[in-house]
């Protein structure tokens, strides 16, 4: 296997295999943690997780052709624009859904798995109907372009890196708010125990849905990023939603830090299998080895403890 | 109700009429492309029932079920492939004697395991054994560790990611992304022409009546009880002393095996087998044939079967833009509005009007409402 590399080319090899990894610990973390705010906090199972981030990827894309049409001078900044509006668009989709469908279901976990299903098959085909079913890209701006020179043998690209600088800033952000505020304490008072927060006068319905809102938006804002570095398709949520709720079970439903940490582990396992094995054999042996994992320790890498 | 009759009554004319439609409506209103079709929808069919053990009476969800479809479409199409690949016919290879698809990837032997599937005796059994095996592997990782619900429902979605991505990258040795193809004869009968379909679809309606039977011995079991209970109440019936792991264990291997036959048979009667019907997406789809048949009911799984796919080509042919929509509203629907799917909206609003002597109030006790 390692036979016809020179050391140096070998860290090299593992230096960028490692930052490729890095780069999609960073998609995963920013999916994850949406998806760590609502299954891993409120324990509903979204299966439309990949279509909210995938509205904020065509979100990003109509600010795109916006700008280059309307405002080509600002163009090198139309990402923190999109970014917002990603996120505004994927929360509030998500408090409606939240509304509609999600708050009759709380009870039924299975069933809301099935209904989150249905909806994302409907939000595929809505896309597929506005947007095509060709798979769009965005234009990067320029500043976003090109790659840093580390050494001679190792190059990292700036796209990659400001994705990864976005899920460092975001992990940071849901860490404050979940940790830090008082809607935080709220939403785990909620979690916790329903009936006991609702007596001490939090409005546990209004909760809920501001929880949720804020997982699909930061699901939104990940779709955003994922344009930075792929092309944005009706299906491509779907291809992350396995890969992303094996991430937050596998660190452990409730804690926010076994996401990233499994994320991480995921992540670079995976990217540096691709380079020895076949990409598909490479993603075999990662989710096997997880899937494996997981049946030895269901609870995850880092369990909450607490008495049932 | 007295201990000696097999079904009650209202059983007994559900079935005789599900037999009707089968063996003498479909037969004699479709032409044989719609037979054919109507076949396949019944090798779903298979998987529906086992789901309404494991899922309406159990309460475990598996979003696995493809695979285990998988597994037996494939050993029967190993099976059927490796007749088809006599020296004689495939001369022109640069191997002949192996399938196609294995010289075109410049493989120049036959697997080892590929080998027993010259025999049709061990590919019956593999049909069988192998989903149950995997199943009893699955199940008793987790069920042992009382991972259950959604957690379980996630896992299996997992695995059936990980079949289909190994299935497409091992090409060489399963076909790869377009299966295994080119499907002639079953043990010298060619299962190609209509006849063969017209005949399969028999085989098909006399199988699901077998597995029909299997279920309903095992819901009115004493074993079925204990499912139930445990459905309802899992730690109320681990005090009382079963182990309720085991009765998973088998509840999900009886599942996998109906999946498996129906995989089988689905080869059979299509021709093929491909990684499109074992993934995360048809897998799914297999759990919203038992959710519209209604997830208690037996018959029901088989009607909802037949009519989510019916709808399904007939949308697909005409507004294919709509049935994802359909589709989509369908999983919202059966949820929100009934969840006991037809079986409980006929329970509802027709039942009552048929006036079965002594019965009605008793029909509903026996389909209590899922707690979940």
């Amino acid at each position: 296997m390692f036979s016809g590399y020179s050391m140096s080319e070998l860290g090299a090899i593992f230096a960028m295999q490692g930052f490729a990894g890095l780069i999609l610990f960073s998609v995963f973390v920013l999916m994850a943690l949406g998806l760590a705010i609502i299954f891993g906090q409120m324990g509903v199972i979204n299966m439309a997780h990949g279509e909210f981030m995938i509205l904020g990827a065509y979100v990003t894309y109509l600010v795109s052709n916006l700008f280059a049409a309307y405002a080509p001078g600002l163009f090198g900044a139309y990402f923190f624009v999109a970014m917002i509006l990603a996120f505004c668009a994927s929360g509030l989709l998500g408090m409606a859904m939240e509304w509609a469908i999600i708050r009759h279901l709380y009870k039924r976990p299975l069933d809301t798995l099935l209904a989150t299903w249905g909806l994302s098959l409907i939000l595929q085909q809505t896309y597929r109907s506005v947007f095509g079913a060709r798979e769009v890209g965005v234009t990067i701006p320029d500043w976003m372009m090109g790659s840093l020179p580390v050494t001679d043998l190792i190059e990292v690209p700036i796209n990659g890196l400001f994705v990864m600088v976005l899920a460092l800033a975001i992990s940071a952000a849901v860490y404050i708010m979940m940790f830090r505020s008082g809607w935080g304490r709220q939403v785990r008072a909620v979690t916790q125990n329903r009936t006991m927060a609702g007596a001490v006068g939090i409005d546990t319905e209004r909760t809920d849905r501001l929880t949720f809102g804020i997982g699909c938006g930061v699901a939104g804002i990940a779709g955003a990023a994922f344009t930075m570095i792929g092309s944005t398709g009706p299906t491509s949520g779907q291809a992350y939603i396995v890969d992303t709720f094996l991430v937050v079970v596998f660190g452990g439903a409730a804690s926010l830090l076994g996401t990233i940490a499994s994320a991480f582990s995921i992540s670079q396992a995976q990217s540096i299998l691709e380079f020895f094995l076949s990409g598909s054999m490479a993603k075999v042996i990662t989710l096997l080895a997880v899937v494996g994992i997981l049946m030895l320790r269901p609870q995850g890498l880092f369990a909450m403890k607490l008495r049932k | 109700m007295t201990r000696s009759s097999l079904f009650r009554r209202d059983e007994a004319a559900g079935l005789a009429i599900l037999a009707l439609i089968l063996f003498v409506v479909f037969p004699l209103m479709l032409d044989d492309f719609r037979l054919n079709l109507f076949g396949k929808y019944l090798t779903y069919a298979f998987v529906a029932i086992g789901l309404v053990l494991c899922w309406g009476a159990g309460g475990i969800l598996s979003l696995g079920q493809g695979v285990f479809f998988g597994l037996g479409g494939y050993c029967m199409a190993m099976f059927l492939k490796l007749e088809a690949s006599t020296p004689e016919a495939t001369a022109i290879q640069s191997t002949p004697g192996i399938p196609d698809f294995m010289d075109w990837n410049q493989i120049t032997a036959l697997p080892l395991w590929w080998e027993p599937f010259h025999n049709f005796g061990f590919t019956l059994l593999a049909i069988l054994a192998v989903p149950a095996l995997f199943a009893f592997v699955i199940g008793f990782a987790m069920f042992r560790r009382r991972v259950g619900g959604v957690y379980f429902a996630i896992i299996t979605q997992a695995i059936a990611a990980i079949a289909t991505i190994l299935i497409i990258g091992q090409q060489g040795y399963t076909g790869g992304v377009n299966g295994i193809t080119d499907l002639r004869t079953l043990l010298g009968w060619d299962i190609r022409p209509d006849s063969a379909k017209v005949a399969l679809y028999f085989v098909n309606a006399v199988l699901i009546f077998v597995c029909l039977f299997v279920a309903m011995a095992i819901r009115k079991s004493k074993f079925g009880r204990v499912l139930v209970a445990m459905r309802d109440a899992e730690d109320r019936v681990r005090f009382s002393g079963y182990d309720v792991a085991s009765f998973k264990i088998f509840v999900f291997c009886v599942g996998a095996m109906m999946a498996s036959i129906g995989g089988a048979m689905f080869t059979l009667q299509v021709g093929f087998m491909s990684p499109t019907i074992v993934g995360i997406v048809p897998s799914i789809e297999m759990v919203i044939f038992c959710a519209v048949g209604g997830r208690h009911s037996l018959l029901g799984a088989v009607y909802g079967a037949l009519l989510v796919n019916w709808a399904k080509t007939t949308f697909s042919e005409s507004f294919p833009e709509l049935w994802l929509f359909g589709l989509g509203a369908l999983f919202i629907a059966v949820v929100m509005a009934f969840p006991n799917g037809l079986a409980g909206l006929f329970d509802d609003y027709v039942k009552p009007r048929l006036a079965w002597p002594g019965r009605g109030r008793r029909a509903r006790a026996d389909n209590p409402q899922p707690a979940e």
